[in-house]
C-alpha cells in the first residue's frame, strides 16, 4: 500500500511539472494577450475558491454561503498592505492618503490576508456554526453582506478608502503565479481532506449525531473546516485583487457566491479535481468561448437571428440548468481524476469482468 | 452516459480551440486597422454606454477609411460589453487586446475605465477616454487619454451655478457606494460648495437600492435648497419620479450622466426642476455641430435598431457626440503615427489636435487630459420633454 | 407636530414597503414550508411580472394588461416550477437549490436579453400612482393602499388555507411530506397550487412595488426578493402570518435606519436583524420547533 501511495504521489508530481511547463512553453510562444491565458489566470483563481467552498459544503457538510466576504476581506488585506506608500495619496485621495504608511513583502500580505480571513471566520463561526442547514446558509449570506457594508463604509475610509477603488498594489503578469498559489493552497487541502481531521469531516458529512456519538466534537471540527476554508477564500481573494488590478467591494456580491456554488456542483460536490476541472470550463464558457453569440453576425446577406448583446449570457444560463437538471452529480460527481482512474476506463474496455473486481476492491 | 458526455466536452474543447485560433488569424490579414470600444451596453450604465458607442458607430458609418502610411486602411470596430463592472471590465478589455486593437476607445463611467486601465496598460495600447471624467483615469500613466473635462471642474461649476443662480445655502448631495463616479463628483462639488460658505449633507445608497424617498425626506428635512445627485440614470429616473410624488421643492442638480432622453422622459409632465452639465448641446449652431446633430439623427432614423439603443428616439445625447469626436480623434492619431503599432499610436496622441462637434480637442502634456474650460447647463423642459439650453459656463 | 411631520415619510415608506415585502415574503415561506426549498428564484419572477406588465400595457388597456400579468406571472410560476424542481424531488435537496439558483440566473439573463440591459419605466396605473397629502407629508396613494390591500389579501389565504380541502392538504403536506403521499394527497397538484398562489401574490406585489420605485433592471427582482426571504426567516418560515409581520418590521427598520443617516448599512441592518433572531430563537419568531430524526 505504501509502494503505491508513493508512486501515486510521484504521478501526481510529475503531472503538475509537466503542466507548469506546459505553460511555461505556451507563454513564450503565443501572444501575451491571448484569451487563453486570461480563463487559465482567472480559472485557477476560482479553482482555489471552488476548492475551499467544496472542503465546507462537499466534505463537512455545512452549507455556507459566505464565500464571497471572506474573499472581499483577503482582497482587502492585501491590497491595503502591498500599495507602496508612495502612490497611497493618489489612491486615498478623498483621505489624505490614508493611515497605513508602510508595506509589507507579498507573500506575508497572502499570508495576512489568510490569517484576516480566518479570524473574521473564526468571530463570525461561534454563532453561526451552530445553525443547520438553510439557516447556516442564510446567515452566512447575511454577514458576507454585512462584511460588504462595512469595508465601505466612510468611518473606515483611512483604512479601506472607503467604497472607492484600492490599485496600484503589486499584480503578477505570468500565468504561472496563480497556478502556483492555488497548487499549493489546494495540495494543503487535498492534505488536510486526507487526514484524520478530513475523516472527521466526512464523518460530521455523513451523520452528525453518530459523529457526535463516535467521540467527535462537533464544534471544534466544524469551526476549523469554517476557519480554513474562509482563509483559502481569502487567499484567492488576493488572487483576484492581483489578477484585477483594482479592487472595490461592491464587486463581490451574492451572486459572486452563486457564481462558485455553481462551479461546486457542476464540478460534482465532494469532487477536488471535479471543482478544479468546471472552474476552468465555466470561466471559457461565460468570457470566451460563447462570446461570438453576443456579436450581430451575417452569413452572407443572411443575418443569423437571436444574435446580440446579451445572448450569451442566455445560452449559458440554459447549459447551466441543463447541466443541474440532467447531470445534477456534477461532473465527476464524488469521485476524484487520477491517473489510475483514467487506466482503469482504458481496461475496462478491454475487460469487462474487471469491473466487478474494482466494485469489490472499493 | 458518462461516456458520452465526456466526449462531447472534448469535442466541444477542441471546436473551441479551433474558432479561438481562427480569430487570431483573421486579425493577422489585410489592410484592417482595429479600433476597440471599451462600452457598457447593460448593467447600471448600460442606456449611457448605448448611446456612446452610437456616436462612434455613427462616426465609423461616416468615415470607415484611413489613410496610414500611404496606404489605405478600413477601419473596424471591435465592441465590447464591459457590464458596467469593474469586476468583469478586465476580462473585456483582455478580449480587444487579444482581437489585436491598435487604439482603444472608452468607456462611460469612470470606475470601469480605471480597472482595465492596467490591462491596456500590459498590452501597450492607448486609450481614449471618451466621458470618464474621474481625474483618476489618467493620473500617473502615459496610455490612458481623455478628451472630456474633469470633476473638480465639473463639481466647481455645479457649486457655483447652485450657489449663484438659485443663492443656495445649504446642499443635499447624494452618491451611490462604490461608484467612483458619483462619490468622485459629490466630493469635489462639497468641497467647492463649502468654500463658497455653503452647507452641504452627504448621504451614499447602495447597490440594488430603489427606494429614494427616505432620501428625499432626509433632504427636505435638512432644509436643502439643491439636491445633488449625480448619479446612473437607472437611480435618476426613480429619484426624479419620487421627487415629484415627494413635492420635493428644491432644484435637482447632477452630473453629465443625466444628459440623456431617460431623464426627460422621466421628468415629462411632472413637477420637478432638472439641470445637468454636459459636454455638448444638441441646438449648436457651429457648422459641425449641425452636421452631427442633421446626419446623426438621420442615421439613427434609418437603423431602427439604433434607435432602440438611443432609448427609442433621436434626441441627440451629448455623450453620442464625445463618442463621435474620440472616434474623429483616434484616426488623427493614426494618420499621425503612420503605422497601426499601438506603441506609435499612444506616441503620436500627444501631439494630436482636432477640433470637433464639441469644440476643440488637445491633450494637456502631462496627464494626456483633454484642456477644456467651460461646460453647458441645460434644463429639462417637464412639458415637451426635451432640454433646454441654458447657458455655457466657466470656472472664474 | 414637526417631528411627526418630518418623520412620517420614513414611516409611510416604511410600511408601504414592508407590504409590498410581505406579499413576496408569502411565497417564500409557503414553498419553504412544503419542500423545504428556498425558491431563490421568487425574486424574479416577481422582476418578470414588472417587465410583463411593462410589455403589456405597451400595447394593450390597462384592464387587460393587469389581469394578463397575472396570468402570465401565475403561469411561470407554475413552469418554473414543473420543469426546474420536479425532476428533483427525490434528488438531494442541495440539487434543488441549486436549481433554484440556476432558474434566476437565466430569468435574469433573459430579462437582460429582452430588454437590452436599459431600465424600463413603469406604466402609471390611475388610482394608485396619484400623489396625495397626510398630515402635511405628500406621498402617493400607492403607499396607503398597500398595507391595506396586503392585509386583505392575507386574510383571504388565512382562511383559504384552513377553510378549504386544498388548505388543508397544503397544512398536511407541511407537517409530514411522506405520510401525507401515502393518505391519497395528490402532492403534485398541491405543490403547483402553492406556486401558483406565491406568484400570484408575487404579481399583485408587484404592482404596488413598480408603481411606487418605477423602474425596471433585470436586478430589480434580487434584493426585494432577499429582503422578502429574510422577513419570511424572520418571522418563523412556513407561518404566514410571522412572515408579514417580519416584513413590515424589516421594511420600517430599514427606512428608520436610512433616516437616522446610517444610509450605507440599511441593507446590512436588516441581515444583522436575521443573525440576532436565528441566534436567540433559531426558528423565528413564530416558527415551529422541528424535531430532530435520529
Amino acid at each position: 500500500m505504501d509502494q503505491k501511495k508513493k508512486q501515486d504521489l510521484i504521478v501526481s508530481a510529475c503531472l503538475i511539472a509537466f503542466i507548469l511547463v506546459v505553460l511555461f512553453v505556451l507563454e513564450k510562444i503565443m501572444p501575451s494577450g491571448n484569451m487563453l491565458f486570461v480563463v487559465l489566470k482567472k480559472g485557477a483563481i476560482y479553482a482555489l475558491v471552488a476548492v475551499s467552498m467544496n472542503l465546507l459544503n462537499g466534505f463537512t457538510g455545512l452549507f455556507s454561503l459566505g464565500q464571497a466576504g471572506f474573499m472581499l476581506i483577503g482582497a482587502y488585506t492585501y491590497a491595503i498592505f502591498t500599495i507602496p506608500p508612495d502612490q497611497r495619496l493618489a489612491v486615498y485621495q478623498y483621505f489624505d492618503g490614508g493611515v497605513v504608511q508602510f508595506t509589507v513583502p507579498i507573500i506575508v500580505a497572502f499570508l495576512l490576508a489568510a490569517a484576516v480571513a480566518g479570524l473574521f471566520a473564526f468571530l463570525i463561526g461561534l454563532p453561526v456554526l451552530r445553525l443547520k442547514s438553510d439557516y447556516l446558509a442564510i446567515a452566512t449570506l447575511g454577514f458576507a453582506e454585512i462584511i460588504r457594508a462595512f469595508f465601505q463604509w466612510d468611518v473606515l475610509g483611512p483604512i479601506t478608502n472607503g467604497s472607492n477603488l484600492l490599485r496600484k498594489f503589486p499584480t503578477f503578469d505570468s500565468v504561472l503565479f496563480p497556478f502556483i498559489v492555488s497548487g499549493i493552497c489546494i495540495a494543503i487541502i487535498v492534505l488536510l481532506i486526507n487526514s484524520s481531521y478530513g475523516r472527521a469531516f466526512k464523518a460530521i458529512r455523513d451523520d452528525e449525531i453518530a459523529a457526535e456519538a463516535m467521540g467527535i466534537n462537533l464544534f471544534k471540527h466544524k469551526e476549523m473546516a469554517f476557519v480554513i476554508s474562509s482563509a483559502f477564500a481569502g487567499v484567492s481573494g488576493a488572487l483576484l485583487a492581483m489578477y484585477q488590478t483594482t479592487v472595490q467591494a461592491a464587486a463581490f456580491k451574492s451572486a459572486m457566491t452563486y457564481e462558485i456554488l455553481l462551479i461546486v456542483v457542476i464540478g460534482g460536490i465532494g469532487s477536488i479535481t471535479g471543482s478544479c476541472l468546471a472552474s476552468f470550463l465555466f470561466v471559457a464558457c461565460s468570457e470566451w468561448w460563447l462570446r461570438f453569440l453576443d456579436n450581430e453576425t451575417f452569413i452572407g446577406a443572411w443575418q443569423v437571428p437571436l444574435l446580440r448583446s446579451g445572448f450569451r449570457k442566455v445560452v449559458f444560463s440554459v447549459i447551466i440548468m441543463i447541466m443541474v437538471l440532467f447531470y445534477n452529480r456534477g461532473i465527476m460527481g464524488t469521485r476524484e481524476f487520477s491517473i489510475d482512474s483514467v487506466t482503469g476506463l482504458l481496461k475496462r474496455k478491454r475487460l469487462p469482468g474487471d469491473k466487478k473486481m474494482k466494485k469489490e476492491g472499493k | 452516459m458518462k461516456k458520452t458526455f465526456a466526449i462531447l466536452l472534448a469535442l466541444c474543447l477542441i471546436v473551441a480551440m479551433f474558432t479561438g485560433c481562427a480569430s487570431q488569424s483573421a486579425s493577422a490579414g489585410g489592410d484592417v486597422v482595429k479600433i476597440g470600444v471599451y462600452e457598457p451596453a447593460s448593467g447600471d450604465n448600460g442606456a449611457g454606454g448605448k448611446q456612446e458607442t452610437l456616436g462612434i458607430q455613427y462616426a465609423n458609418s461616416q468615415v470607415n477609411t484611413v489613410e496610414i502610411g500611404g496606404k489605405t486602411y478600413t477601419v473596424e470596430l471591435v465592441i465590447v460589453d464591459n457590464e458596467s463592472s469593474n469586476d468583469k471590465g478586465p476580462t473585456a478589455a483582455s478580449n480587444l487586446v487579444s482581437a489585436g486593437v491598435s487604439v482603444a476607445l472608452g468607456s462611460y463611467g469612470s470606475g470601469v475605465s480605471i480597472a482595465a486601465s492596467d490591462v491596456f496598460a500590459k498590452a501597450g495600447i492607448p486609450v481614449i477616454g471618451v466621458t470618464c471624467t474621474n481625474p483618476q483615469v489618467t493620473e500617473g500613466n502615459t496610455h490612458y487619454f481623455r478628451i472630456c473635462f474633469l470633476d473638480p471642474f465639473q463639481g466647481t461649476v455645479l457649486a457655483n451655478f447652485a450657489a449663484g443662480d438659485f443663492g443656495a445655502k445649504t446642499a443635499y448631495s447624494l452618491a451611490k457606494l462604490g461608484d467612483d463616479y458619483s462619490v468622485g463628483l459629490c466630493n469635489y462639488f462639497n468641497e467647492a460648495f463649502e468654500a463658497l460658505g455653503g452647507t452641504v449633507v452627504y448621504e451614499t445608497f447602495p447597490e440594488g437600492n430603489s427606494d429614494f424617498t427616505s432620501y428625499l425626506t432626509t433632504a427636505a428635512n435638512s432644509g436643502a435648497d439643491v439636491f445633488f445627485a449625480p448619479v446612473s440614470t437607472e437611480a435618476a429616473a426613480l429619484i426624479i419620479d419620487q421627487a415629484a410624488s415627494q413635492g420635493l421643492a428644491a432644484p435637482i442638480l447632477a452630473g453629465d450622466t443625466w444628459d440623456s432622453n431617460v431623464i426627460t422622459e422621466a421628468a415629462k409632465g411632472k413637477n420637478v426642476d432638472v439641470y445637468v452639465t454636459t459636454f455638448f448641446d444638441e441646438g449648436d449652431t457651429s457648422e459641425a455641430g449641425v452636421a452631427f446633430v442633421t446626419g446623426f439623427k438621420e442615421w439613427l432614423n434609418a437603423n431602427p435598431n439604433m434607435l432602440t439603443n438611443n432609448g427609442g428616439n433621436d434626441a441627440v445625447a451629448a455623450v453620442s457626440a464625445m463618442g463621435y469626436d474620440a472616434y474623429m480623434v483616434a484616426l488623427e492619431a493614426l494618420k499621425a503615427a503612420g503605422s497601426t503599432e499601438p506603441a506609435k499610436v499612444n506616441e503620436a496622441l500627444w501631439g494630436t489636435t482636432h477640433t470637433g462637434v464639441s469644440g476643440a480637442i488637445a491633450f494637456d502634456s502631462t496627464t494626456g487630459d483633454a484642456i477644456r474650460d467651460v461646460a453647458f447647463i441645460k434644463h429639462a423642459n417637464n412639458e415637451t420633454g426635451t432640454w433646454e439650453f441654458v447657458r455655457i459656463q466657466g470656472v472664474s | 407636530m414637526d417631528f411627526l411631520h418630518a418623520n412620517l415619510p420614513y414611516i409611510l415608506a416604511g410600511i408601504s414597503v414592508g407590504g409590498q415585502y410581505a406579499l413576496i415574503a408569502i411565497g417564500y415561506t409557503m414553498v419553504y414550508g412544503i419542500l423545504r426549498l428556498i425558491n431563490f428564484a421568487h425574486g424574479d419572477v416577481f422582476m418578470i411580472a414588472g417587465l410583463v406588465m411593462i410589455y403589456a400595457a405597451a400595447s394593450m388597456p390597462l384592464y387587460i394588461a393587469l389581469p394578463l400579468t397575472v396570468i402570465v406571472t401565475v403561469l411561470i410560476g407554475f413552469i418554473i416550477e414543473r420543469v426546474a424542481y420536479k425532476p428533483l424531488r427525490n434528488a438531494p435537496r442541495m440539487s434543488v437549490m441549486i436549481s433554484a439558483i440556476g432558474v434566476s440566473y437565466l430569468l435574469q439573463n433573459l430579462a437582460l436579453y429582452v430588454t437590452g440591459g436599459l431600465s424600463k419605466m413603469y406604466p402609471t396605473i390611475p388610482g394608485i400612482s396619484n400623489s396625495i397629502t397626510i398630515f402635511g407629508a405628500t406621498t402617493k396613494v400607492v403607499t396607503v393602499v398597500t398595507p391595506v390591500l396586503t392585509l386583505v389579501l392575507v386574510i383571504a389565504l388565512v382562511l383559504f388555507i384552513q377553510k378549504t380541502k386544498i388548505g388543508m392538504a397544503m397544512r398536511a403536506v407541511s407537517k409530514d411530506f411522506e405520510t401525507s403521499q401515502l393518505m391519497g394527497i395528490k402532492i403534485n397538484s398541491v405543490i403547483s397550487a402553492t406556486f401558483i398562489i406565491g406568484s400570484l401574490l408575487a404579481a399583485v406585489a408587484s404592482f404596488l412595488y413598480f408603481s411606487n420605485y418605477a423602474a425596471v433592471v433585470p436586478t430589480s427582482g434580487a434584493m426585494p426578493g432577499l429582503k422578502a426571504f429574510v422577513a419570511a426567516v424572520f418571522g418563523g418560515i412556513g407561518s404566514i402570518p410571522g412572515a408579514v409581520i417580519g416584513a413590515f418590521i424589516i421594511g420600517i427598520c430599514e427606512n428608520i435606519i436610512k433616516g437616522l443617516g446610517w444610509t450605507t448599512f440599511s441593507d446590512a441592518f436588516t441581515f444583522a436583524l436575521l443573525i440576532i433572531i436565528l441566534i436567540v430563537k433559531p426558528t423565528g419568531l413564530f416558527g415551529e420547533r422541528a424535531s430532530e430524526k435520529v
